[in-house]
């Protein structure tokens, strides 16, 4: 392995990353359930990667770029879905056309912020989330919020001891990852982060492609809030709590640069398996949460010290 | 880059308009900050007294230093979203050990600020992105907070509850402290010559550096300032719900950050507006009040922040594309 491999694939250490972790993991509990412990991650880690690649692609449109509504989004997809399918299979596409719907709009109301109004992505994110906040809030009085039985069956089922839904976003990743090399939307989301003036004046469609980032992180949202309200068997107020750091936290891991103009679709896939194996790893040893937020924070922190970081905000 | 971004260098000329230019930054959140007040008081007549406006601005104590601790961040051009989770530590440790174990209490709380210190030059020494390193800081403090205390409790000192308790003549405690803190934060941003270096940092670390100054020191001492108030916003946190909470200090994050912008700061540049934040944790606290006495559920209070941000940055994109 030479270093200019290393260098374009920084997705390698999560996956080395992961890999020792799930050893010692399985190494504590002496070999049993070790593919179970795998089978787990991999159902968990997909809710991190649906909405990191949402994250990767706003943080890859470059500097400033940054999208704080992510777990708003989930929660206000997760609740909306859920009440509109009152547990019943009959209410599933209804449902799932809401998710998307809220994904949609939250995107669009970004943009508007964003582009329209000329507000620092940061705080429009920011406060285009603090409405969608309470919305959920208000709405979660008296509210059912459990999901149709299908789709609860489909979050939790498996193909050959894989989760389905992770198959899904592997493949959902993949494609992602193609788009970005090779599509006339990734080269000009990677143009734009690298240099937006020189995208400018090149040609590329600013507007058109900025708008598409935001709306595609918050319709990934959406679907990870639909998905992770069924997985867990109904909605709650707590729900997205942490996907605010681990949205972010996947997308650095993983290998993107911070600064834009550069992303690893990969890394995000083995930067989620690595941070939920060590929340397993830590659980195994019977760790207290507290020492479990000190040693996820402690880690992000330390491998972004150790990767080449560049100050962006 | 507005002339009020290099206060360094630009030339003394501009000065009165520059000064003009500062003022109308923290005349718009006054204003408004006014006609809150002025419709309380026509909702509920009773809020027009000294012990009314006690308990309506009661929590405007921590919201105020918080907001304060935010502005050396956003001074910087960095962002702090470990803010919250860092005054839920120093509300934890504090109800834990001050009573009990004073002098640990003191040595703990020191080691938080020294912390905070040691954060800001590992930002600037590695070149790291602050939002990336204070998220992740958010969960090590939070954690820390957990492990001190798992479950809500601890007391708060007697002298820390008196006070927040405090009952100066005339005025009530908020609107002094609100005062007090406003000018110390003008005088040492806008007034004394490290806050020039402190601000330059923010708009052009490069001329900062050739005119000999250190940037490791300047953001150490910005993000040590910030562990400073965020510790007294801890502390009152502390006195004014005589207990602990490792989950307490959680929603300062974001309404520090909504203060600061609201009270006429801005993300880059270094351009901050002391008496501006405090205005600005005034208007945020007060968007809760405002609502309960419109017979509007609480549940809507973020909406109207939410909305405040938006009004107030989407406004001043416009005036800037006007000018």
């Amino acid at each position: 392995m030479n270093r200019r491999w290393l260098d374009a694939n920084p997705w390698i250490w999560s996956l080395l990353g992961a890999l020792v972790v799930w050893g010692l993991t399985a190494a504590s509990v002496s070999g049993r359930g070790a593919g179970e412990t795998l089978s787990t991650a991999l159902g968990f880690a997909t809710f991190y990667v649906i909405v990191g690649i949402g994250q990767m692609l706003v943080i890859s449109a470059g500097p400033g770029n940054i999208d704080l509504s992510i777990p708003s989004v989930m929660m206000l997809a997760g609740y909306l879905s859920m009440g509109s399918m009152h547990a019943q299979n009959a209410g599933l596409a209804l449902g799932v056309a809401i998710a998307l719907g809220v994904g949609l709009a939250a995107g669009v109301a970004n943009v508007v912020l964003i582009r329209g109004l000329n507000i620092p992505p940061m705080i429009a994110t920011l406060a285009a989330g603090f409405v969608m906040q309470s919305m959920t809030i208000a709405y979660s009085r008296g509210s059912t919020a459990k999901p149709a039985p299908a789709l609860l069956e489909f979050s939790l089922s498996h193909v050959l001891g894989v989760p389905v839904i992770a198959l899904l976003f592997l493949a959902v990743a993949a494609l992602v990852a193609v788009a970005l090399a090779r599509s006339t939307f990734g080269r000009s989301v990677l143009a734009i982060g690298q240099n937006a003036r020189a995208a400018y004046l090149a040609g590329v469609a600013i507007p058109r492609t900025m708008a598409a980032v935001y709306i595609l992180s918050s319709l990934l949202a959406s679907v990870a809030g639909l998905l992770l309200a069924a997985y867990s068997g109904g909605a709650s107020l707590n729900m997205a709590e942490d996907f605010l750091l681990m949205s972010i936290a996947v997308v650095v891991l993983g290998g993107t640069s911070i600064a834009g103009g550069q992303a690893t679709v990969a890394g995000v896939w083995t930067a989620s398996l690595f941070l939920y194996l060590i929340v397993t790893m830590l659980n195994v040893l019977g760790v207290s949460a507290g020492l479990r937020y000190v040693v996820t924070g402690l880690i992000i922190i330390g491998v972004l010290a150790v990767s080449k970081g560049r100050r962006t905000a | 880059m507005p002339p009020d971004a290099m206060p360094a260098v630009a030339p003394a000329a501009d000065l009165p308009a520059r000064r003009r230019r500062g003022s109308a930054r923290v005349l718009l959140p006054a204003i408004a900050l006014v006609a809150m007040v002025a419709v309380i008081f026509v909702l509920q007549p009773r809020a027009m007294s000294y012990n009314g406006m006690r308990i309506l601005l009661g929590f405007s104590l921590p919201l105020m230093f918080a907001a304060m601790a935010q502005l050396c961040i956003i001074a910087a051009s960095d962002i702090d979203l470990g803010l919250g989770t860092y005054i839920g530590l120093v509300n934890s440790l504090s109800a834990l050990l001050l009573t009990d174990r004073p002098l640990l209490g003191v040595a703990a709380l020191a080691a938080c600020v020294l912390a905070y210190a040691g954060m800001g030059a590992f930002i600037e020494a590695r070149r790291l992105p602050s939002i990336v390193v204070t998220l992740g800081a958010s969960f090590v403090w939070l954690g820390l907070a957990l492990l001190v205390l798992p479950t809500p409790g601890g007391a708060s000192p007697a002298w820390l509850s008196a006070l927040v308790r405090i009952k100066p003549p005339l005025v009530p405690l908020p609107i002094v402290a609100g005062a007090l803190l406003a000018l110390l934060g003008h005088w040492l941003f806008m007034r004394s010559s490290y806050g020039v270096v402190l601000r330059g940092i923010g708009s052009t670390p490069q001329a900062v550096q050739r005119a000999g100054w250190s940037l490791l020191t300047a953001r150490s001492a910005l993000y040590g300032l910030a562990g400073v108030f965020g510790l007294l916003a801890g502390l009152v946190l502390t006195g004014l719900n005589t207990t602990g909470d490792a989950n307490f200090g959680a929603p300062y994050t974001l309404l520090s950050i909504a203060a600061v912008i609201v009270g006429g700061g801005e993300f880059f540049g270094g351009i901050v507006a002391p008496v501006g934040a405090v205005i600005g944790a005034f208007i945020m606290l007060l968007t809760g009040s405002l609502l309960s006495f419109m017979d509007v559920s609480t549940d809507w209070q973020l909406s109207v922040q939410g909305a405040i941000l938006i009004v107030v940055l989407g406004s001043r994109a416009l005036q800037r594309r006007r000018a």
